[in-house]
């Protein structure tokens, strides 16, 4: 109501814009409270490991305390080329991502735009979808070898469908009667596709780069596991071969920090890109 | 053409095509508008009044008959017939000066100048950087008459704009419509249903009944403006616009309702 009478009386009120900032600055801005209910979970999972192991209550080759497993992280890190292999599975992530990610989103506008492509290829991408993609590891790697070539194919695989699904899904989401103005107001095919196609569908995309990034994650791990010479799961499977509990749990750590760090990011973007979604805030 | 005539319909005919067969929306329309006019288009539901709207701003091509903007066959949508749909449609990721300016780039000191001209016409001075979401309907409404104004529109196509907000927002819409009319001499085309709001923004009030639609009566509204709802003069015009409405389609209305 008091926005309406402010309406009528065509007074431009300061406080309402002020009003809106505010409410955008509880979507942009993590509180320090946020991020502190955040980590309390984790932080009392450690807390009472370390005391537990402290206590002697587990048996160290089973489950070794934080601290062990930190001691582990600083010798695999000085003398056991922690970065070099993290640098390798990195950069395995990151090109399996890129093409399998790429080659999802391209697919993705491709049938989008086009209905015939959908039509052509929709079909066939969903009947591959449902196949597992770590179950045709075993194939890849008897196509390409133990090589770069079928990691990063394996990767690329998992990385392809989240993203050509949600693009697909976003482009076809796009509200019709946004369509009916961008007629009005004279828009041509490209200022259609850059100025309501592409960000009416941002949401999808980025939701799909987050989830092509976990199973990029996910396909690295096989792929190393699988067989391979650097990498963290390399690391992760030496330590199985020596029991080296804590080192395997230095892997499983980076891969989660490191995954949770990548999600992080893309959610940055989200609040930075899309704040003017109207979502419920909770 | 001449004599000022800017929009010229011709014997429209509309039918549309269902699995049933065909609907005829509209049957055999004529009407004329000269520049500078502000018609208001009344009837009930289903009278196609939404439809009539759509052809002459180029949406719906699919049409029977000559629908002419000076002399020109409408045969596409564009910016010389600028719409307001009943919601606001703006892109909920821009800003209302970006919203505005949708495809032109506020970056052009000219486009700048006449978006910043517009914003005050609208009397959004403030809220240049909010969202649609920060807006209340009235004024998201007034950012989209402002975008399609910036187009320098030779016709104002305007669907039942304030058919979703409340009264005081909508006595309000009118009065600003009223000023951008009386500035730019724009020329409009009204849609309502609501007789008060015809009879008090129009020059020309066209009524339509209903089933196939077609033109029951023209009467012209020679009220000065500011206008009084309250007059005496209103007041008359406005029965003379019930009147159309009753002597027409009273008979309808029963034989339709004895079927509830």
């Amino acid at each position: 109501m008091s926005k309406n009478m402010e309406a009528l009386r065509g007074n431009p009120a300061p406080a309402a814009p002020a009003k809106g900032r505010l409410a955008r600055g509880r979507k942009f801005g993590w509180t320090f409270d946020d991020l502190a209910l955040g980590a309390a979970l984790p932080a009392i999972v450690l807390i009472v490991w370390q005391l537990a192991g402290g206590a002697g209550w587990i048996d160290p080759l089973f489950l070794p305390t934080p601290f062990a497993i930190l001691n582990a992280f600083k010798e695999l890190a000085l003398h056991g080329q922690l970065a070099h292999h993290f640098g390798v599975s990195a950069w395995r992530a990151a090109a399996g991502f890129l093409i399998g990610g790429g080659l999802g989103f391209a697919v993705g506008l491709t049938a989008g735009f086009y209905r015939r492509a959908e039509h052509l290829l929709d079909p066939s991408i969903q009947l591959l979808r449902m196949v597992p993609h770590l179950a045709i590891a075993p194939l890849v790697i008897l196509w390409f070898g133990f090589g770069e070539t079928s990691k990063i194919a394996i990767i690329a695989c998992g990385a392809f469908f989240p993203l050509y699904l949600n693009t697909l899904t976003g482009i076809r989401g796009v509200d019709n009667r946004l369509f009916e103005v961008t007629r009005v107001l004279g828009f041509g095919r490209r200022t259609q596709v850059f100025r309501l196609i592409l960000p009416a569908a941002m949401p999808n995309i980025l939701l799909g780069v987050r989830l092509s990034l976990a199973l990029s994650w996910l396909g690295l791990v096989v792929a190393e596991l699988l067989g391979s010479t650097s990498g963290i799961g390399f690391l992760i499977n030496v330590a199985k071969q020596n029991s080296a509990t804590g080192e395997i749990f230095v892997g499983i750590f980076i891969f989660a920090a490191v995954g949770k760090a990548v999600d992080s990011l893309v959610r940055l973007l989200e609040r930075k890109w899309l704040h003017w979604r109207d979502g419920y805030q909770g | 053409m001449g004599n000022g005539v800017l929009l010229d319909i011709r014997n429209l005919n509309k039918t549309f095509q269902t699995n049933k067969g065909g609907v005829e929306a509209i049957r055999s329309l004529n009407l004329r508008i000269r520049e500078g006019e502000f018609i208001t288009v009344i009837g009930p539901s289903g009278c196609g009044k939404s439809t009539l709207l759509k052809i002459v701003a180029g949406l719906d091509v699919a049409y029977e008959g000559s629908v002419e903007l000076e002399g020109n066959r409408i045969v596409a949508a564009g910016i010389d017939k600028g719409f307001i749909f009943q919601e606001p449609r703006l892109f909920p990721w821009l800003s209302v000066e970006k919203n505005i300016a949708a495809d032109l780039s506020l970056r052009d000191p000219a486009i700048r100048r006449r978006v910043d001209e517009l914003i005050e016409l609208v009397r959004l001075q403030g809220f240049e950087k909010a969202y649609p979401r920060e807006l209340s309907g009235g004024m998201a409404q007034r950012v989209a008459i402002a975008r399609a104004l910036l187009r320098s529109p030779k016709i104002l196509l305007l669907d039942e704009p304030f058919g979703a907000l409340d009264a005081f927002t909508r006595s309000h819409m009118q009065e600003v419509l009223l000023d951008i009319w009386q500035q730019n001499r724009t020329t409009m085309i009204f849609v309502t249903h609501d007789i008060d709001e015809a009879v008090y923004l129009a020059n020309r009030i066209v009524i339509l009944k209903p089933r196939p639609g077609e033109i029951s009566g023209i009467l012209a509204n020679d009220l000065p403006y500011p206008r009084k709802q309250a007059s005496a003069s209103f007041q008359e015009l406005r029965l003379a616009v019930l009147s159309e409405f009753h002597g027409k389609i009273e008979r309808q209305e029963y034989v339709d309702r004895a079927g509830i």
